[in-house]
C-alpha cells in the first residue's frame, strides 16, 4: 500500500505536466515566452480583454498590424496579409483583416474541436486510468494473499521438514534398536542352540553312562519269562544273520522300490494314453467341426462319412504310431496339431460368436416386431369372433322375438291349449287310474277285514255256544238233580252268583259281553249285510281293540301320546338327572381342579 | 442303530481284534476278551498291576498288556490261556511298550528313551537299538509289516534307520535336514517316509526307501510350523496341517502343493453345506424330579439335539489363542482321510468345535460339522465314507455324503462318550466312556435309509 501512496503524487504532476503541454500546444513557440511574460507582466488581472485593448492602441496601430501580419505569416497566413489601408496610417485593409480574422476564428474553431476531443481522450484515459488502477490493487491484494499464503506454506514445509528430521532420527534410532535386538536374538540364539546342544550332549552322555550302568550292575530283573517259545508267525525258521541275507534285504528293497516305480509309471502311462485318447477325439471332433459344410446331400454325405471313416482310420493310424514313435517327436506333432486345431476352431468359435451376437440382435430388433404382428392377429382374430358372436347372439335374439310374436296368434293359440288339455286330459287319466288302483286295493283291505270279522264272528259264536253247553253241563253236573235239566237258566245264575263273587262278575261280564254281542247283531239294521260288512269301528269294538264306552279314535290316540310323552318326560327327567350329576361330577372335578 | 448295554473298563482300554472277532477291554488288572458279535466273555487274565498299555498281536492271536510304573509286560495267548509270557524291564523303567508287525516280537522303550529293546518271544534273543529320539512320533512301520522307520539323535543330528523288521537288519541309516525331527511316517504302500520338523520350522521331507532324499517342502518361514501330517490311503496325498490354520496337500509324483484348505472363521463358500447342532432341552415332568435322577445328573439335563442346515455366510465361534503359553492351541491338529481317499476330515484347534470335511476330487469343502461343544474325537469308518465323532457328551454323531445325523445314546448314568473306534467291518463302533463302553451296532442296510439332512435319529430301542 505504501507504493501506492508514493506513487500518487508523480502521477499529479505528470497530469499537471500533459496539461501544460496541452497549453504549449495551443500557443505559438515564438510567443510562448512572450506570452508568459505577458501574462506575467499582466500579473492576474481578471479581463484579458484589457490586455488585448491594451495591446492596440491609437498610437501603435501600424507595430499591431505589422505585428499581427507577421505572426500570421508565422501562422502561415501569410497570402492574406494584413496591410495597413495607407501606408503608415491608421486604418486598416478590412477585406484581408477579414480573412485573416475568418481564418483566425476557423483555425480557434478547429482548435476547440481538437481540444474538446483531446478533454474526451483525457476523460477516457483517465477512467482506463482508473479502472487499471484498480485492477492493479486488485491484483496488490492478491499478490498480498499470495505472499501470505506462500509464507504460510514455507512455514508448514519446514516444520514438516522438522518433523521428518525427527522422525528420520526416530527411524535411525529405532533401526539401532532393532539392529541391537536382533543380534542379542542371534546371540541368545546361538547361546541357546549351543547351550541345547552341551545339554543334549550331556544327556547324551549320561544316557551313555546310565545304560552302561545298568548293564554292568547286570539288572537281574531284566527278563523275560516266557512258558514255552513261539514259532514264526510265517512258520519259517529264522536265518542267519550273513551278507547274502543282507544282500536279500536289499534285493527285497530295490524290488519293492521297483514295482512301486513300475505301479507309478503304468499309471501314468495309462493316465498318458487316456489323455492321448482324448487329444486325439478332440483332434477329431475339431476336424470334424472345421470342415466346411457341404450341401446335405445324400452322396456327400456318403462320402464326408467315407472321410470321416478315413480319416478316423487315419487318426488311429497316427495315434497308433504315435505310440510306437519315440515319446518326445509324438507329442510334438501331436501337440503341434491340437494347437492349430485348436487355433482353428477359436477362430471359428469367435466367427461363430460373432454371427450368433449379429443373430441376436437381430432377434432383439425381430423380437419387438413379431409379437406385435402375432398380438395383432390376434387381435384381428378375436374382433372377429366377438363379431361372430354379437351376430349369432342377435340372431337368437330375433328368433326369440318372433317367437313371442306368433304365440300370440290365434291359431298357434288354440293349438297350444289344445296340446295344454290334452296334456292335462292325460294327466288326469293317469291319476284317474291311479285312484281306481287305490281304490281296489282299498277295497280288497276291506274284504279282508270283512271275511276276518265274519270269521271271528263265527268263532265268537262258537265259543258261546260252547260256553253255554259248558255251563249247561257244568250247571246240570252241579245239580244233584242230574234229571232236572229243564231247570231254567236265571236260576242257575242266581245260583251261581250266590255262590262265588269272582266267578260271577266273570259270568257277568260275560253276559255282558253276549248281551253287547247280541245288541251289535240286533241293533244293525240290515243283518245280513252288517254281518257281511260291518263298520271298522264296530269291527274294533268286536275286536275289543277300543273301549266301547263311546271313546273316540282321537282320545284313544291321545292317551298314547300322553302315555308316551310321559314317558317321553320320565327319560327327559332321568336325563335331567343324569346331566346334573353330570354337572355335580364336573363341578366337582372343577373343584378338585381348583383345589 | 442299536446299543450294548455297558461294559466297564478303565484307561479307555479297549480294542477289538485286527481279524474282528474278539474285543479286548482291560478292567483295572484284569483282561477280559469278549466275542464281539455276542459280547459274551471267552477269556479272562489277571495281570499283575493296573495295565496302562494294551495291543492286540497282528494275527489276532496274543494281546499284550503292558503296567509301565511296574516296567512290565505280560503277554497272554488267546488259544492258550495257560501260556504265559512277562518280561520285566527292571529299573531301566518303560514308557512305551508295542509288537512288531509279526506279532512274535515286542519293542519296549525304555525310560528316558535309553534304548529300544526287542524281545523276541520265538527265541527269547533281546536286542536293543540305541538312541532313539523322543519325539511327536519316533517309530513308524510300513503297511505290510516289513519295515521300521526310526528317529534317532546323535551328536545333535537327526538321523532315520530302517530296519528289516523280519530280522531286525538295519537296512539304512541316513541324516535327514531337520533342526528337530518331530516326527515320520511311511506312505501306505510303504515306498515314502514323511519326515517333518519340530514346530519352531514348516520343513517337510520326503526319503525314499532307499534313503534318497526326493523332495523337501516348507510353506513359510519365521512361524510356528508342522502341527499334523497324515498320507491318505491311496499315498497319493500328503496332507500337511500346520499352525496358520491351513491344510496343504502335496501330490506324490512332483511332491508340490497341489492345494490348500483354510479355516477362515467366516464361511461363505456356496459348496460347503454347514451343518450346525442345535440343542433343544426336553421339558422335565414334575414327576420326573425325584432325588434318584438329581443324583445321576447327567440325564436329567439331557438336550436332545439335532442338525440344521445353516445359511451362508456362517460365523464360526473361534478361540483366541494365549501368546504367552506354549503350543498354543491353534492350528490343524488333527487330519484323517476317509477310507477311499475321497474326503478329508479336519479338525482347527481354535475352532475346537467344529469339524471340516473336504473333497480330495474337487478339492474344496464339502460340509462343516458346527457341534455345540468342543469335539472329542472323530473317526472314518474303515468301509464306507462315514465319519463318527463326539464330544464328550451323551450322543453319538455321523456325517454321510448324504446327510447328518446325531444320536442319542440310550445308556443310563450318564454315559458320555469320550472317545470311539470303528469295528474294522464297519459295522459297529465302540464308544468309550469315562470307565465304560458301550457298544453301537450300525443298521447294515444303512444306505438304504436316507439320511434326512436335520433329522434327529433317536435311537431305535
Amino acid at each position: 500500500m505504501g507504493e501506492w501512496w508514493t506513487a500518487v503524487p508523480t502521477e499529479t504532476s505528470m497530469g499537471s505536466y500533459e496539461i501544460s503541454s496541452i497549453s504549449h500546444v495551443t500557443m505559438s513557440p515564438s510567443r510562448q515566452n512572450n506570452l508568459m511574460s505577458m501574462y506575467s507582466s499582466a500579473g492576474l488581472s481578471k479581463s484579458s480583454y484589457s490586455v488585448i485593448s491594451a495591446f492596440c492602441t491609437e498610437d501603435n496601430i501600424p507595430q499591431c498590424i505589422s505585428y499581427i501580419s507577421q505572426e500570421l505569416a508565422s501562422l502561415g497566413l501569410s497570402s492574406t496579409c494584413i496591410k495597413a489601408s495607407s501606408p503608415g496610417g491608421a486604418g486598416l485593409d478590412t477585406v484581408p483583416a477579414l480573412n485573416a480574422m475568418y481564418e483566425l476564428l476557423q483555425i480557434h474553431r478547429r482548435n476547440m474541436c481538437t481540444l474538446e476531443e483531446l478533454e474526451k481522450e483525457q476523460l477516457k484515459k483517465s477512467n482506463t486510468l482508473e479502472q487499471m488502477q484498480m485492477s492493479n490493487s486488485r491484483l496488490k491484494d492478491q499478490l498480498e494473499l499470495s505472499i501470505r499464503e506462500k509464507s504460510g506454506l514455507h512455514e508448514t514445509e519446514r516444520q514438516l521438514h522438522l518433523k521428518i528430521k525427527t522422525l528420520q532420527s526416530c527411524l535411525k534410532t529405532e533401526k539401532d534398536e532393532v539392529q541391537k535386538l536382533q543380534s542379542i536374538i542371534a546371540s541368545r540364539a546361538s547361546q541357546y542352540s549351543h547351550d541345547a546342544k552341551r545339554k543334549e550332549r550331556e544327556a547324551a552322555k549320561l544316557k551313555e553312562r546310565l545304560s552302561q550302568l545298568l548293564v554292568e550292575r547286570r539288572d537281574k530283573k531284566l527278563a523275560i519269562d516266557v512258558l514255552n517259545s513261539l514259532g514264526r508267525s510265517d512258520g519259517k525258521r529264522s536265518h542267519w544273520k550273513t551278507t547274502k541275507v543282507t544282500a536279500s534285504h536289499e534285493d527285497e528293497m530295490y524290488k519293492s522300490l521297483l514295482s512301486d516305480y513300475e505301479e507309478r509309471q503304468r499309471a501314468l502311462m495309462l493316465e498318458n494314453t487316456e489323455l492321448k485318447k482324448v487329444l486325439q477325439q478332440m483332434k477329431k471332433e475339431m476336424i470334424h467341426i472345421l470342415s466346411p459344410c457341404q450341401p446335405s446331400t445324400r452322396g456327400a454325405t456318403a462320402e464326408d462319412s467315407q472321410a470321416d471313416s478315413d480319416g478316423e482310420e487315419k487318426a488311429g493310424d497316427s495315434s497308433r504310431e504315435m505310440l510306437d514313435q519315440s515319446c518326445e517327436h509324438a507329442r510334438e506333432q501331436l501337440t503341434n496339431s491340437i494347437r492349430q486345431q485348436w487355433r482353428k476352431l477359436r477362430s471359428h468359435v469367435e466367427k461363430l460368436d460373432n454371427q450368433a451376437s449379429q443373430v441376436q440382435n437381430e432377434m432383439e430388433s425381430n423380437n419387438e416386431v413379431i409379437p406385435k404382428e402375432i398380438h395383432e392377429d390376434e387381435m384381428e382374430k378375436m374382433r372377429c369372433e366377438v363379431q361372430q358372436c354379437k351376430e349369432f347372439i342377435h340372431t337368437q335374439q330375433l328368433l326369440l322375438q318372433q317367437q313371442l310374436n306368433t304365440s300370440f296368434d290365434d291359431e298357434t293359440a288354440a293349438l297350444l291349449n289344445d296340446c295344454y288339455t290334452l296334456e292335462e286330459k292325460e294327466r288326469l287319466k293317469e291319476e284317474w287310474k291311479l285312484f281306481e288302483e287305490q281304490k281296489r286295493n282299498f277295497e280288497r283291505e276291506r274284504k279282508n277285514f270283512t271275511e276276518a270279522a265274519i270269521r271271528l264272528g263265527r268263532e265268537k259264536k262258537a265259543f258261546e255256544e260252547d260256553c253255554a253247553s259248558w255251563l249247561k253241563n257244568q250247571f246240570l253236573n252241579m245239580t244233584p238233580f242230574t234229571d232236572r235239566r229243564s231247570c231254567s237258566s236265571s236260576d242257575g245264575q242266581s245260583a251261581l252268583s250266590i255262590r262265588s263273587e269272582p266267578e260271577m262278575r266273570m259270568s257277568s261280564t260275560k253276559a255282558q259281553l253276549a248281551k253287547s254281542l247280541t245288541y251289535a247283531t240286533v241293533s244293525t239294521p240290515k243283518p245280513t249285510q252288517s254281518a257281511s260288512v260291518p263298520s271298522t269301528a264296530e269291527l274294533y269294538r268286536t275286536l275289543r281293540l277300543m273301549p266301547d264306552s263311546s271313546s273316540s279314535r282321537h282320545s284313544h290316540r291321545g292317551r298314547w301320546q300322553e302315555s308316551s310323552t310321559i314317558e317321553g318326560g320320565d327319560t327327559r327327567v332321568k336325563s335331567k338327572t343324569r346331566v346334573r350329576c353330570g354337572n355335580i361330577f364336573s363341578l366337582g372335578e372343577d373343584e378338585n381342579s381348583l383345589t | 442303530m442299536n446299543f450294548s448295554e455297558l461294559f466297564k473298563q478303565s484307561n479307555q482300554l479297549c480294542k477289538v481284534s485286527p481279524d474282528g472277532k474278539y474285543l479286548a477291554t482291560c478292567v483295572q488288572y484284569r483282561l477280559v476278551i469278549r466275542d464281539v458279535s455276542t459280547l459274551q466273555i471267552l477269556q479272562l487274565y489277571t495281570c499283575l498291576d493296573q495295565i496302562t498299555h494294551m495291543e492286540w498281536a497282528s494275527d489276532s492271536l496274543f494281546i499284550l498288556c503292558a503296567m509301565y510304573k511296574r516296567g512290565l509286560v505280560q503277554v497272554w495267548s488267546l488259544e492258550q490261556p495257560d501260556w504265559h509270557c512277562k518280561i520285566d524291564e527292571g529299573s531301566i523303567g518303560l514308557v512305551s511298550s508295542r509288537w512288531s508287525p509279526d506279532g512274535r516280537h515286542i519293542l519296549n522303550t525304555t525310560e528316558f528313551h535309553l534304548r529300544i529293546t526287542v524281545w523276541s518271544l520265538c527265541t527269547k534273543a533281546v536286542s536293543y537299538i540305541k538312541y532313539p529320539k523322543a519325539c511327536q512320533k519316533g517309530t513308524d512301520f510300513s503297511r505290510d509289516g516289513c519295515y521300521m522307520a526310526l528317529a534317532e539323535r546323535r551328536d545333535c543330528k537327526d538321523y532315520v534307520s530302517v530296519f528289516v523288521c523280519d530280522d531286525w537288519h538295519l537296512l539304512r541309516h541316513f541324516e535327514t535336514e531337520t533342526q528337530d525331527l518331530a516326527g515320520l511316517e511311511w506312505s501306505p504302500n510303504g515306498c515314502v517316509l514323511a519326515v517333518w520338523d519340530s514346530c519352531l520350522e514348516y520343513k517337510v521331507l520326503l526319503y525314499s526307501l532307499d534313503g534318497r532324499l526326493l523332495s523337501t517342502y516348507s510353506a513359510y518361514e519365521w512361524s510356528l510350523g508342522v502341527k499334523s501330517v497324515t498320507w491318505s490311503p491311496s499315498s497319493q496325498f500328503l496332507a500337511i496341517g500346520s499352525y496358520d490354520e491351513k491344510v496343504r496337500i502335496l501330490n506324490h509324483i512332483t511332491w508340490k502343493k497341489i492345494a490348500q484348505f483354510d479355516h477362515p472363521a467366516t464361511i461363505n463358500n456356496a459348496k460347503a453345506v454347514v451343518y450346525k447342532e442345535v440343542e433343544r432341552r426336553t421339558a422335565v415332568g414334575s414327576d420326573d424330579l425325584s432325588l434318584h435322577n438329581i443324583t445321576i445328573g447327567t440325564t436329567l439335563f439331557n438336550t436332545q439335539s439335532k442338525y440344521e442346515i445353516c445359511p451362508l455366510p456362517v460365523q464360526i465361534p473361534v478361540v483366541k489363542p494365549d501368546p504367552d503359553r506354549a503350543n498354543p492351541k491353534i492350528g490343524v491338529s488333527t487330519l484323517a482321510f476317509s477310507s477311499d481317499s475321497r474326503y478329508l476330515a479336519t479338525k482347527n484347534d481354535n475352532m475346537a468345535s467344529v469339524v471340516w470335511i473336504w473333497d480330495m476330487q474337487k478339492m474344496n469343502l464339502e460340509a462343516v460339522l458346527e457341534q455345540t461343544s468342543a469335539v472329542r474325537c472323530f473317526q472314518w469308518d474303515p468301509r464306507r465314507p462315514r465319519l463318527a465323532l463326539c464330544t464328550a457328551n451323551t450322543k453319538l454323531y455321523l456325517w454321510s455324503p448324504a446327510g447328518c445325523v446325531s444320536v442319542q445314546v440310550p445308556t443310563e448314568g450318564g454315559f458320555q462318550v469320550q472317545s470311539l473306534s470303528w469295528h474294522g467291518s464297519g459295522d459297529s463302533l465302540i464308544l468309550l466312556g469315562k470307565e465304560q463302553l458301550c457298544l453301537c451296532f450300525m443298521d447294515t442296510d444303512q444306505e438304504d435309509k436316507s439320511h434326512a439332512g436335520t433329522e434327529d435319529l433317536r435311537a431305535a430301542l
